[in-house]
Order: C-alpha cells, then sequence, then structure tokens
C-alpha cells in the first residue's frame, strides 16, 4: 500500500479512529502496569483525539454532515456514525477537555490517588473518554447506549479512586441511578423499536410522526426523557452528583463537570429534536413547558443550597445542577436563540466549570482540604490559582468579558423573544445567588490570613496551573470573541430544529 | 409479526415494579444490587418476548420457508446483559470495598458513621 | 496621532501602568513615578482627541465584534469628552495627593492600591468614549469589580462588610435592571449604538418605554438614585483617595453619565418629552436630593456626610437628565465638572484632616482651622462652589438646571433647587466656621495628656496633599470664569432650540 493511499483511508476513517484510538488505548494502559508510562499514553491519546475532532469539526462546517458505515454495514441495518454541527461541536468539547485535563491530573493524581492505582486511573480515563465521544459521534440509538455504559461504568471506576472513602458510597450511588437512568433510556429504545422496527435516528426521525400519537411511542419518550434527565442530573434527579463530584478525585471532578453531564444534555437534544422533532413533541406533549419549570426550580433550589455548601467542591457541584437548569431552560424555550443559548452555554459552563474545579483541586493539592476555611489566605499565597477562580467564579456570575455573560445573553434574549419577560427576571435574579456562593469563596481567600501553622503554603505546579489559565483565558477569550462559538452553536440550533439543513 | 400475548408484558411490568421497588426499600447494599438486576432482567424478558413470534423458529437458513423470529432484539439484548453483568460486578466490588472501609454494608449505618465523622 | 489610535490609547495606558505600577512594586518612588508618568500621558492622550470633537467630529473605532451584531467599539461625543478630561485630569491629582496620603497615613498594599486604582481609570475611559450600550456596560462591571479591592483595602470586618453591600448593590442593580433593559432594547430594536436623537423612538409602546426607563435609571446603581444608594456611604470605609477620585468622580459620575447618555442617545430626550415617562422619575430624584441632603445633616462623621452630599448632588443630574430638555442635560452635563472639582476639594481636605490630625468627626474639628488654615479654606471654597455662589464654578450648572426645570414648567422643581442649596449651606459651611471660630474641644484622652487642647501640635496636611487641594480649589474658580468650552461641548449634545 503506497503512503498515499494510507493517508487517504485513514482520512476517511477519522470518524471511527475518533473512538477506537481511546478504546484500544485503555487496555494497553492496563497492561503497562506502570504510571508515568500510561500518563504518558494517555496524554498522546488524548490530543491525537483533539486533533482528530477539530478536523471533523472543520469537515463538517465546509460540507456538511458526515454519515460512515461501521464496518461497510450502511445504515440502517449496520450502525451508522453521524456527524453533524452539534455532534462534531460535542466531540470538541469532550476531547478538548480530555485533552487538557491529562497534563493536570499528572500532579493531582500522584497526590490524590495511591500509587498502586494511578495507571488504572489512566486507563479509565481513556475508556471514559471513548464513551463520550462515541455518544456524541454515533447515530444509532442502541449504540449510544453501549457507549452510555461504557462512559457511566468507567467513571463510577474513577470517582472510587479516591482514598476518602466517601468517595466510594458515592461512586455506588451514581451507579444504582446510573443504571436505573441507562435502564429507563433502553427501555424507551426498545419500545421504539417495537413500533418502527429500526435503530437508526435518522430513520427513526423518519417514522415517528406517523405513530406519534399512539401510548407506546408516549411512553417510549417519557422513558427516554426520565432516564436522561438522571444522567444529565436535572432537578430533581441530581441526588446523586454532589457527593460524586464533591469526593471524586480532582481531576475526575474536572473532567466529569465538564463532559459527562453535558455530553447527556446533547443526548436530550438528539432525542427531543433529531428522533422526535417532526413530531413535535415537545410542543405537543408539553414537554417543553415541565422542562422549563423543573430548570428554573434548579436555578433557584440548587443555587440556594450552594450557598450553604462548607465544601467547597460541593458547592460548585450544586452549583452545576443549577447551570444544568439554565441550559434545559434555553432548550425548553424550543426556539433557535434559546437553543442556541443552551448549547453555547454547554460549551461555556465545561470551561469555567473546568476552570474553577481545577483550581480547587490545586487548593486540595497544597492544603488537603477542600472546605471554605482551608482558602484562608490564599489569595498571597496561591495567587495564580486563586485568579483563575475569580476569573470562573465570575464566569459563572455572568459579568461581561466572560463566557458567562455571552450565556446569559443568548438566555435572556430568547426569553424576551418568546415574551416572557419574568423569565428573563427570573434568570437575572438566579445570576445574583451565583454571587453570593462565589464571593464567599473569594472572601474567604482574600480577606483571611491563612493559619500560622501553613507557612510553607505555595502555588501549585506548573503543570496543573497552565491547564488551569487554558481553561480560564478561554473563559475570557470566548467571552470576548464568541462569534465563532456562538456561530456554531446557532447553526446547529438551527439544524437541531429544522430551520437549517 | 404477531405478538405472543400480552402475558410476557406483564412479567415485565412486575418484574420492573419489584426490581424497583427493591432498590428504593432496601438499605443493604448487595440488595439494592440484587433489585437493580430483577430491573435489568424485566428489560431483557422485554426485549426477548418483542423478538419472539408465535411459532418463529431461530432464524437459520435451511433453505425451506419458515417463519423466523426477529434476531435483532435477541442480539442486542446479549449486549445489554453483558452491560448488566459488569454493572453488577463493578457494584459488587464497590460493595467489598465499601465493607472493608466501613466495617459494614447497611446503609443506615454508614450515614451514622458519616455524621459522626 | 490620528484621534482613533488616540481612544484606545486613552483607555489601553493606564491597563499598561497597573502592570507597571505591579513591576514597579517594589520600589515606592518608581512606582508612583510610573503612576504619574502615566498619567499624564493619559491625559495628554485625551486632550488630543478633544480638538476634533470641539470642532464637531464624532471619531470612533471598532476594536472587534463580540457578538454577531454587537461590537465592542468606541465613538466620542462631547459627553464623554467632558468626562474623559475630568476623569484623566483629576487622576493627576489625586496620584499627587495620594503619594501624600498614602505615605502620610503609613497604609498598606499600596502597590495593589495603585494597580486597581489604574484599572478602575481605565475603565472609566472605556465607560467616556463607549459607542454602544454593550461597550458601556462591560466597562461598567470592570469598574465596578476592579474598584472593590479599593473599597475593601483595609481587609478588616467592616471593609468586608462595606464591600459586600458594594459589590450586593452595584452588581445587583446593574444585573437586574440594567441587563435586562440593554437585553430587552437589542430585542426591540436590533441596535445598542448611541444614536442622535435615539434609537427607541417607534419601537415601542409608551408603556415599555416607560419600564424601560424606570430600568435604565435605577439599573445604573452608579447614579445612586434612592433607594438604590446605600453603597455609596458603605464605599467610603476606603482610604481617602478613592473616595475622593472614585466616589466622588469617576464612579459615581459614571453612573450619572451613563444616566444622561442613555437619555439622550437611546431613547432621545425629544422622545421621551412627548412620551412624558421621565416625570415621575423627576420626582425620584428630587425626593433624592431633598432626603440625602437631610440625612447629611444628620452624620457626624465627615465622609459619611459627604456621601450624602454627594448621593443628594447626583440626583441633580439625573434631574437634569429626566427634566428631558435641552437646559437640563446642558446643566446636568456641566454639573458633571463642576461638582467633580468641588467634591474632590471637599474630600481631599478630609483625608488631610485624617492624615494631619486623625479626627474623623465633625465634632472634634471645631479650631482645627487654626492648625490647618489652608486646608480648612480650601474646605469653604469648595463648600461655596457646591451651595453655587460666585465666583465659583457650581453656580452655572445650578443656573441651567433651573431653566431647565422652568422650561419644563416644574416649579416646584425650581423650588426643590432652591431649598437643596439652603440645605448645602446648613451641613457643610458651619464645618469650616467650626474650624476657625469655635474652641478647640477640651482634651481627655489620657494619650493626650501633655497637650491643653486637642488641636495642639497639629500641623498642615503634608505638602503633596496640599498642593493636590490647591489645583482642585482654583479649578473650582477656573470654571466659573471659563465656562464656555463646557458649555460649547454641551450645546453640541443638546442643541438649544
Amino acid at each position: 500500500m503506497s503512503m498515499a493511499g494510507t493517508s487517504f483511508s485513514l482520512a476517511e476513517h477519522l470518524p471511527a479512529l475518533q473512538v477506537v484510538i481511546p478504546l484500544m488505548a485503555a487496555p494497553v494502559a492496563v497492561l503497562i502496569r506502570r504510571n508515568t508510562p500510561a500518563w504518558s499514553l494517555a496524554a498522546v491519546i488524548t490530543w491525537i483525539c483533539l486533533a482528530i475532532a477539530i478536523t471533523l469539526l472543520n469537515r463538517v462546517l465546509d460540507t456538511g454532515t458526515i454519515s460512515y458505515a461501521l464496518g461497510g454495514w450502511a445504515a440502517p441495518w449496520g450502525i451508522e456514525y453521524r456527524i453533524d454541527r452539534i455532534g462534531a461541536f460535542m466531540l470538541v468539547i469532550v476531547s478538548a477537555i480530555g485533552a487538557v485535563v491529562v497534563p493536570y491530573a499528572r500532579a493531582s493524581v500522584a497526590r490524590e490517588i495511591s500509587p498502586d492505582r494511578q495507571y488504572l486511573f489512566y486507563a479509565m480515563y481513556l475508556l471514559c473518554l471513548a464513551g463520550l465521544l462515541g455518544i456524541a459521534i454515533t447515530g444509532d440509538a442502541f449504540n449510544l447506549f453501549v457507549f452510555l455504559e461504557i462512559s457511566s461504568l468507567s467513571s463510577y471506576v474513577l470517582i472510587s479512586l479516591a482514598r476518602d472513602r466517601r468517595s466510594l458510597t458515592a461512586a455506588y450511588r451514581y451507579l444504582i441511578m446510573g443504571t436505573i437512568g441507562a435502564t429507563f433510556y433502553i427501555i424507551g429504545v426498545g419500545l421504539m423499536y417495537m413500533m418502527t422496527g429500526t435503530l437508526n435516528m435518522a430513520d427513526l426521525a423518519q417514522r415517528i410522526p406517523a405513530i406519534a400519537e399512539t401510548r407506546t411511542v408516549l411512553v417510549a419518550l417519557g422513558f427516554l426523557v426520565v432516564g436522561i434527565s438522571l444522567k444529565l442530573a436535572l432537578f430533581p434527579l441530581h441526588a446523586w452528583l454532589p457527593n460524586a463530584y464533591a469526593f471524586a478525585p480532582s481531576a475526575v471532578t474536572v473532567f466529569l463537570a465538564s463532559t459527562a453531564t453535558k455530553i447527556a444534555i446533547y443526548v436530550l437534544l438528539r432525542v427531543l429534536f433529531t428522533i422526535f422533532g417532526k413530531a413535535d413533541v415537545i410542543h405537543v406533549e408539553d414537554i417543553g413547558a415541565v422542562l422549563m419549570v423543573l430548570a428554573v426550580v434548579a436555578m433557584f433550589v440548587a443555587s440556594t443550597v450552594a450557598i450553604f455548601q462548607d465544601n467547597v467542591k460541593r458547592l460548585l457541584a450544586f452549583s452545576s445542577v443549577a447551570q444544568v437548569g439554565y441550559i434545559i431552560l434555553g432548550i425548553s424555550l424550543v426556539s433557535q436563540t434559546g437553543v442556541a443559548a443552551g448549547i453555547i452555554h454547554v460549551f461555556n459552563h465545561a470551561l469555567m466549570k473546568g476552570a474553577l474545579f481545577m483550581a480547587v483541586g490545586c487548593v486540595f493539592l497544597r492544603t488537603g482540604s477542600m472546605s471554605v476555611s482551608a482558602f484562608a489566605g490564599l489569595g498571597r499565597r496561591m495567587p495564580v490559582t486563586m485568579a483563575a477562580f475569580v476569573v470562573g467564579g465570575l464566569s459563572l456570575i455572568g459579568v461581561p468579558a466572560t463566557v458567562g455573560f455571552v450565556s446569559k445573553w443568548y438566555l435572556i434574549q430568547a426569553a424576551l423573544e418568546a415574551g416572557l419577560w419574568p423569565l428573563a427576571v427570573l434568570i437575572l435574579l438566579s445570576s445574583l445567588l451565583a454571587v453570593i456562593y462565589v464571593w464567599k469563596v473569594v472572601e474567604v481567600a482574600y480577606f483571611q490570613e491563612p493559619p500560622s501553622f501553613r507557612h510553607d503554603l505555595r502555588e501549585a505546579p506548573l503543570s496543573m496551573t497552565v491547564p488551569m489559565w487554558l481553561l480560564a483565558g478561554g473563559c475570557i477569550y470566548f467571552g470576548l470573541d464568541a462569534e465563532t462559538t456562538f456561530g456554531i452553536a446557532h447553526d446547529a440550533a438551527g439544524s437541531l430544529l429544522g430551520v437549517l439543513p | 409479526m404477531t405478538l405472543a400475548g400480552h402475558f410476557p408484558y406483564w412479567i415485565v411490568v412486575v418484574l420492573m415494579m419489584v426490581g424497583f421497588y427493591v432498590v428504593i426499600s432496601h438499605g443493604n447494599l448487595v440488595k439494592k444490587i440484587i433489585g437493580l438486576n430483577v430491573f435489568q432482567v424485566s428489560v431483557f424478558v422485554f426485549y426477548i418476548a418483542m423478538g419472539k413470534v408465535e411459532g418463529g423458529t431461530a432464524p437459520i437458513l435451511t433453505g425451506q420457508p419458515e417463519t423466523f423470529s426477529n434476531p435483532v432484539p435477541h442480539v442486542l439484548i446479549l449486549t445489554a446483559i453483558v452491560v448488566g453483568v459488569a454493572t453488577t460486578a463493578l457494584g459488587l466490588a464497590l460493595v467489598v470495598r465499601i465493607r472493608a472501609a466501613y466495617g459494614t454494608i447497611e446503609e443506615d449505618e454508614i450515614e451514622d458513621q458519616e455524621t459522626e465523622g | 496621532m490620528s484621534p482613533e489610535i488616540a481612544i484606545l490609547l486613552a483607555v489601553a495606558l493606564p491597563l499598561v501602568g497597573a502592570i507597571g505600577v505591579v513591576m514597579a512594586g517594589p520600589w515606592p518612588n518608581l512606582r508612583e513615578t510610573v503612576t504619574l508618568a502615566v498619567g499624564a500621558a493619559t491625559l495628554a492622550v485625551v486632550a488630543q482627541i478633544a480638538p476634533a470633537v470641539m470642532a464637531g467630529g464624532r471619531p470612533a473605532v471598532t476594536v472587534f465584534e463580540m457578538l454577531p451584531g454587537l461590537t465592542i467599539a468606541f465613538k466620542v461625543e462631547p459627553l464623554g469628552m467632558i468626562f474623559a478630561l475630568i476623569a484623566s485630569f483629576l487622576w493627576i491629582v489625586t496620584t499627587i495627593y495620594a503619594i501624600g496620603y498614602m505615605r502620610g497615613h503609613h497604609e498598606e498594599n499600596q502597590t495593589r492600591f495603585y494597580a486597581f486604582f489604574a484599572v478602575a481609570i481605565s475603565s472609566a475611559l472605556g465607560i467616556a468614549f463607549a459607542g454602544n450600550m454593550v461597550t458601556l456596560f462591560l466597562f461598567y462591571e470592570v469598574l465596578t469589580i476592579s474598584t472593590f479591592p479599593l473599597v475593601t483595602h483595609h481587609g478588616s470586618d467592616e471593609a468586608r462588610k462595606s464591600g459586600r453591600i458594594y459589590l450586593g448593590i452595584l452588581l445587583g442593580t446593574s444585573v437586574c435592571f440594567q441587563l435586562l433593559a440593554i437585553i430587552w432594547t437589542w430585542t426591540l430594536t436590533g441596535t445598542l449604538d448611541f444614536t442622535d436623537g435615539g434609537i427607541l423612538e417607534g419601537k415601542a409602546s409608551a408603556g415599555v418605554i416607560g419600564v424601560l426607563l424606570a430600568l435604565y435609571v435605577f439599573g445604573i446603581g452608579k447614579a445612586a438614585v434612592m433607594p438604590f444608594h446605600r453603597w455609596l456611604p458603605a464605599a467610603m470605609v476606603a482610604p481617602t483617595p478613592v473616595s475622593a477620585l472614585l466616589h466622588a468622580v469617576a464612579v459615581v459620575k459614571a453612573g450619572v453619565f451613563t444616566v444622561l447618555k442613555v437619555t439622550v442617545y437611546i431613547f432621545g430626550i425629544d422622545f421621551l418629552r412627548d412620551l412624558g415617562s421621565s416625570e415621575w422619575l423627576q420626582y425620584m430624584a428630587a425626593g433624592t436630593i431633598v432626603i440625602a441632603s437631610l440625612v447629611a445633616m444628620t452624620k457626624d462623621n465627615l465622609k459619611a456626610r459627604l456621601a450624602y452630599s454627594t448621593i443628594s448632588q447626583l440626583s441633580y443630574i439625573v434631574l437634569g437628565a429626566m427634566l428631558v430638555n435641552s437646559w437640563g442635560v446642558i446643566g446636568g452635563g456641566m454639573h458633571i465638572a463642576m461638582h467633580a472639582f468641588a467634591k474632590i476639594t471637599l474630600f481631599f481636605c478630609a483625608g488631610a484632616i485624617l492624615v494631619a490630625s486623625h479626627k474623623t468627626e465633625i465634632s472634634q474639628m471645631g479650631g482645627l482651622g487654626r492648625a490647618m488654615p489652608l486646608t480648612m479654606g480650601a474646605f469653604l471654597i469648595g463648600s461655596l462652589s457646591l451651595v453655587g455662589l460666585p465666583p465659583l464654578g457650581g453656580l452655572w450648572s445650578k443656573w441651567y438646571l433651573a431653566l431647565g426645570a422652568l422650561e419644563a414648567h416644574q416649579l416646584v422643581l425650581v423650588g426643590v433647587l432652591m431649598l437643596s442649596s439652603l440645605l448645602n449651606v446648613a451641613y457643610l459651611v458651619p464645618i469650616p466656621i467650626r474650624g476657625f471660630f469655635a474652641e478647640p474641644p477640651p482634651a481627655g484622652d489620657a494619650h493626650d495628656e501633655h497637650h491643653a487642647h486637642a488641636t495642639d501640635g497639629i500641623q498642615e496636611a503634608p505638602l503633596a496633599c496640599l498642593i493636590a487641594i490647591a489645583i482642585t480649589v482654583a479649578g473650582c474658580v477656573i470654571l466659573f470664569f471659563y465656562p464656555e468650552s463646557l458649555f460649547d461641548l454641551m450645546r453640541q449634545v443638546a442643541p438649544i432650540p
């Protein structure tokens, strides 16, 4: 085979490689059994994944949706990998976070996971990444379930790797609730298959409208939405999330917070708009209204609970539940602006929460504690880390020149366009709650003296601060120049809603 | 495709409810896993019943015209069973480690330890 | 240098200065030299733009597109020119003053102080030159956040508490009301550019316009219209140079400046006058003028009294805007300058008294005029300018505001302005009078026991402080004799029919 031939076929098979490379690398990491080589492998693999994802996104933006028949079996019988705008955007988000977290993880994992298990961390990490990428790329409803379980099972393991024994119960709880969610999803898929005889999403979309009013399909929709809502931690199905985030190793929290719930939101978009889009169930069955109410409640309740947390990771976890509320709120408006606002907040929230959890991880590395009081005096002792925390916090609040502002802007614009100005007021009011819980930590960091026995506190290593500032810098950069990200989100929303091809 | 009556679906519903109830109501971590298993098995039954055609045989080509059961759900559920086994294994492994860390597998006792500590 | 580059430089220079200050941190002399040099350079750059604007030019520059249709853009018009000139000029004066004050008062964290000060000035200039509402809002919030470390400079519990009020009210109002109004405007009109004659005419019903106007006026918390004024007294916990420049000039003027700008360039004064949506806001402003003056009389702490005086004076400008006629807008715009020079003088004096005598309460200041005649004299001049007596600048702005009230057939508001002048006399003038004529309070404290009087041994403030005070006092006088250029600039904003 000539070189030209090889490179040609490689380019053609990028959709498969996107998933297969990390999937294959995971067992290799286990076989290596040594921590540093496993880390190097993970680093190389994740950056390759990012390169592939960016290539695919560019290709999708240039030439439109990519359809790839896995193993040469044509859809709808074979499994189709189908990459459209939103899918490619999710691939980039997930693999970018994946690539940034690995360098960060080196020092953090060395501190938080016992040495005999660190290579397992990297193996599970790659597996989880493969699962998440697979969800974003597949066009097959059942295949999606398999990837969902790959990513979920590996994330249970990742959470339980921490030294704190509470991580075990958190992982267990997540396992129970996650499995129920996934099982609900598979019931929904089964019911749809019973009615249509197909598992291919594009095919389902064609067949559903004719039978949308049957009870079976509506029950299927119910199972799907509830199951996915469990996975994306929509209030009140969020109970697994706070402890899972709080007690997992910091690198895991960063990764999961920025990707796992986000990919579940993507699945929800797929179900509501791709599969059931033509049937317009979101209007017909008032799903939009239900989601909207739950989203608003999540924004207020979770933010309020966050204010009263002492563990900063738990605080940020509750904030995540609230932020998921904003995303769902945007989606529930079912307008191009609203869905775009939701999608862009998926990206923006991944950036800001990633930066914030990384900052907390740096603090944990140096202080060994995650309680608010451990932040005392860190404004002076760890200025780089705390500056990143402030940037991430300001993004959460939605201050101009940060990504949070962009999200908020479009969310409110969507609410006003829909004529729902009380909703706009609620969004703004709830963002004030973020001021309180962010400032609670900032005040301690900048106004309290560090305890005298901690005179040796110093800044986190560069390997952690550089990835952290990549994300924090992204919060500012994409807050000022949001044209690219918003353009993609807006077009993706357009094609989901059927406004654009 | 004729379905084999509604009987299997009643079984599915009953199994599902039983499993769900066990997961929610029991404080014993192992029993919760068992409940989860029952819950998942109901889905397996559901898929298998869905694919079954009354009087149909396994879809092996013998050259004569025959009625086949739909093999796709059966294949799918093989995958789901594998996933279920993996979940159970992982869940039990976690329970073993919880037992090592807390000395108990009762949810309320674990909670007591946490609130004390 | 083209005006476009000058605009960008004016916003960027203080930021560069902030970095320079941080790098020069370990060497106080170098650090202060950097601040002064950057201040002078900024003023020079800002002054460069002025001739073009006075000649009727509107230099504009678009930096980049933040979101489709929403740009970060600058466009200099006369109102912004006035604000920018004042802010950058008084920055230098305040820096001179701060050198004397911060050293004389042995403040800590001076590097942080100068650095954030520079960032605050940069954002004030950004507000002044903003070409659309998004740009303005961006710098508005940066100004809020960059002044937070200045307000909480001492890091004490009191400072932290005040910081919470400060941030809570300013962020709260701007996020809940102003941002909502901005996005609402955007969905109604599809543009946020500041345009002569406004952009909202014919785009919404009178009711919506009324709600929007209220959202803007109360959303601009920095204008301190009651009931959203509590942050300003809270901010007085900051070192005096901060109170002087930021909470008498840059921050609060950014607020009223935004009110004026929104009234003139988003709504359009003719449009608002026809609708009559602003009439109840005139009374809100008038109420704030009177109530804040009354509260000021009850305050014994000098800085608190000055803070309430500022709240009252700010509402003059809001009132000018809400009168929605040319005289009102001209009076409001001129009052930005007049009040700036007068009030900064008063704060400088308050700080000088603190440095020299460690006194904060007015009741303790009897007889202080004998020890500090220059400071007390300057205080008297500043007070009289606020009252509006010739030969001091404050006369002009009050004059035009009263004309505006007459034009709007609001005799009640003319009365309010008169009453407020009397109240100004009542709460400001007694301070220097007591300083010169009252007997010093007896020294009762143990550590004062070797003094016969509490004022013994007190000397004038540091020279740097006195120089700054002299400059601003001179400003009050000069503005009385040469108000033409100010008037001409404002006439461009609101042509006299």
